[in-house]
């Protein structure tokens, strides 16, 4: 089976600092022979080094020096694996408080999330925030994995009371029921990973493999409106194309055909769809996620940053902007300061009119505040220096995103979700 | 039925990413090795930008100790595109005294590519090395970023990465600093070679079982070349082999192989129990012999 066919699934596992995400992850591989021999007998070695009994599968993960020395994950690493129907990549994010900003990072690719809780710990302030960032995110859908089970002797009762908490923290969010999937699981051992567990047979669901093994991708995005940012312009100036002017860029939201009327952001001027290339062939339609080459039957300007939309289904243009911002930089972000803001490919100048509000993360509500530490979530205005050209976060992920970038450092500071 | 372009997720990423590249910044270069995810790059990068040519040049980072076969295929390859190709020679670093040729049982030329990378990327102002390195391939280039910031050194600061969100990448940077970008980081082994199998890309010939001198050393099968150390009891033996990664003749094991066609070939990567990178000596070295080659300049 070639690898198109496969059905593709981003993850993003979330959950607080030795709640075993690594060891989840790890386990995974193993049981789906996902881990080569040579990598196996690392572990093995490495393991008996340490002078653990058991095999330690987050060595599989933590890739850095500094991790394997502290036993931490810091940064996101890229796992991949395949089953006969599925290719996954798994974002496999820190715990840690402070590297809150590398979750989000892993989080904003993913249609799925994993959220470890430790049975032995419960809901703890961890949970809510992972919970709260998938929830702003949208990520699709979550798995609660209630980890290391045999540690309080498999006891049913300490799986349902934790479920029963987690679902007062649903209640709260924009989530329903039946995106939120409970199981309970020892990653060290593989009760309910890849297979089933003799040790819970009280536990009627399907395993965490089962589970995304049968997982329907509703991309929604697909029936959202056709957006077409221009990444670069293609002019052979070669004989055999002297005329070619091609705009090529990745088609987000919805279909794409030759003949369809466009409008160019930000000139307004409209023209049709002449053809829809990619590489030699023609095509008369593209879908989302199409990196393709568009040309029109206009000499219109159309340059870098710029947007071809469908005439009949327009983006708001406005150079004020209202949006819920994850600071991910330990330079905080405050009233007055002046950024890059990249919207796409494209990029404006934009000031902070002024900061709403600190959002808590537990979902109780907001407070007053002058600026955005690291990891903190906030309400901000912008002003722009141009208009962009944007769809809610709730109606386009790719087109109601940006990410703001600091003048003198180049860092990216912040990430925002446009209302 | 409407003629209707439906995407390769995959592809469809990676040419996003080296469309960034080609706009984000003044002098880009790709890293071309003659290996297969290099060549795949190349074939991305053309339909990045068709009808167009390739906007930027290649750079090949020449040990001299390369199977004659990648070179041959290198220079075939560069005329058939009309690409521009610079070669950056590590014999030219080992001339002017910037490094030293290693020695001994485990001696090879891949470390001191670096040097010689560095100096290209000085000399010619590359600010944008587009890479086929993948993070599947070793655990810490399972934490490398798309677009990754290295300062004027060539250094790599794990623990200081920009966050990447979306598919937004931001390829700001100071004066002197430069961008390696991995625009084929998501693939595995099997994505690359099943796409060489679906677009029909051709590849070098060692890729594909053939006879050869060689001799066995740790457990792994060594090329008999001047190149590669050899003691006098290491019995040299033809064997028919094939070659997983395009390295190095030093640091480059083959395996044995009767795979002669690629859905042979394919069917053999899919059935392996060993990774990729369990045929490179280089990262047998140490645990971290990837961090530690990367935090100074490696790609």
């Amino acid at each position: 089976m070639s690898t198109e066919n496969r059905k593709l699934i981003n993850i993003a596992t979330a959950g607080s600092v030795d709640d075993g995400k690594s060891t989840l992850i790890g386990r995974l591989l193993y049981d789906t022979k996902s881990l080569t021999t040579d990598k196996l007998e690392a572990i093995e070695r490495n393991s008996k080094q340490k002078g653990f009994d058991y095999l330690d599968f987050s060595l599989a993960t933590d890739g850095l020096v500094a991790e394997r020395e502290q036993g931490i994950t810091i940064d996101v690493a890229h796992i991949y694996f395949n089953t006969e129907n599925t290719n996954y990549i798994i974002a496999d994010t820190p715990g840690h408080v402070e590297y809150t900003r590398n979750m989000v990072t892993g989080a904003s690719t993913s249609a799925a999330a994993i959220i470890l809780i430790d049975a032995r710990k419960g809901v703890i302030e961890q949970t809510y925030r992972h919970f709260f960032i998938n929830n702003l995110l949208r990520v699709g859908r979550v798995i609660v994995a209630v980890n290391k089970m045999d540690l309080v002797d498999y006891d049913q009762q300490v799986y349902e009371e934790i479920k029963s908490d987690f679902e007062a923290l649903i209640e709260k969010s924009n989530y329903t029921e039946d995106q939120v999937r409970f199981i309970p699981v020892s990653a060290l051992h593989g009760d309910n990973i890849a297979g089933g567990s003799d040790n819970m047979d009280w536990y009627e669901g399907p395993s965490l493999l089962d589970y995304l093994e049968g997982l329907e991708i509703d991309e929604s995005e697909d029936n959202s409106a056709a957006r077409f940012p221009v990444q670069y312009v293609v002019r052979p100036k070669t004989d055999a194309h002297h005329d070619f002017r091609g705009f090529a860029g990745k088609l987000y939201g919805g279909k794409l055909a030759v003949g369809d009327e466009v409008t160019v952001l930000p000139s307004f001027t409209s023209s049709k769809v002449k053809s829809i290339n990619f590489f030699d062939q023609e095509f008369e339609e593209a879908i989302p996620g199409s990196s393709i080459t568009i040309t029109l039957e206009d000499e219109v300007n159309v340059s870098r940053g710029d947007m071809l939309v469908k005439s009949n289904e327009l983006p708001k243009s406005e150079k004020q902007l209202s949006a819920t911002i994850c600071q991910v930089n330990s330079r905080p972000l405050r009233t007055g300061a002046k950024y890059i803001l990249q919207h796409g490919v494209n990029q404006v100048l934009a000031k902070v009119d002024s900061i709403e509000g600190l959002v808590h993360t537990d979902f109780s509500g907001s407070e007053g505040t002058d600026q955005l530490k690291l990891n903190d979530i906030g309400k901000v205005n912008f002003r722009l220096s141009k208009p962009i050209h944007f769809d809610p976060y709730q109606e386009s992920k790719s087109n109601g995103s940006f990410i703001l970038i600091d003048e003198g450092s180049f860092d990216t500071t912040s990430v925002g979700f446009i209302q | 039925m409407k003629n209707t372009f439906v995407p390769n997720p995959k592809e469809a990423e990676s040419i996003h990413i080296i469309r960034e590249v080609a706009a984000q910044f003044e002098k880009p270069v790709l890293m071309f090795s003659g290996g297969k995810d290099s060549i795949t790059l190349v074939r991305l990068a053309q339909k990045a930008f068709y009808p167009a040519k390739i906007p930027f040049p290649l750079l090949h980072v020449d040990t001299g100790h390369n199977f004659p076969e990648t070179i041959e295929f290198r220079d075939r390859l560069v005329e058939e595109l009309g690409l521009e190709l610079i070669v950056a020679n590590v014999q030219d670093s080992i001339d002017q005294g910037k490094v030293q040729e290693e020695r001994g049982r485990y001696s090879s030329r891949n470390s001191l590519q670096t040097t010689t990378l560095l100096d290209a990327i000085e000399e010619h102002k590359f600010d944008a090395c587009i890479g086929g390195a993948r993070r599947d391939e070793e655990k810490a280039r399972a934490k490398e970023r798309v677009f990754s910031v290295r300062d004027d050194f060539g250094q790599w600061d794990e623990k200081n990465q920009r966050p990447e969100l979306f598919d937004m990448l931001n390829g700001k940077i100071h004066h002197g600093q430069n961008v390696r970008a991995f625009p084929i980081s998501n693939w595995t082994e099997l994505d690359v070679w099943e796409y060489i199998k679906t677009e029909n890309i051709k590849i070098p010939s060692i890729y594909f079982a053939h006879k050869r001198e060689t001799f066995v050393r740790d457990g792994m099968i060594w090329t008999a070349s001047e190149h590669v150390y050899r003691e006098d009891h290491e019995e040299v033996e033809e064997r028919m082999v094939r070659f997983r990664t395009v390295g190095d003749m030093t640091c480059t094991a083959a395996v044995l192989s009767e795979a002669e066609t690629l859905e042979e070939v394919v069917d053999e990567i899919r059935a392996s129990t060993i990774s990729e990178r369990g045929a490179r000596i280089d990262d047998k070295r140490s645990e971290a012999a990837m961090e530690n080659r990367k935090k100074v300049g490696y790609f």
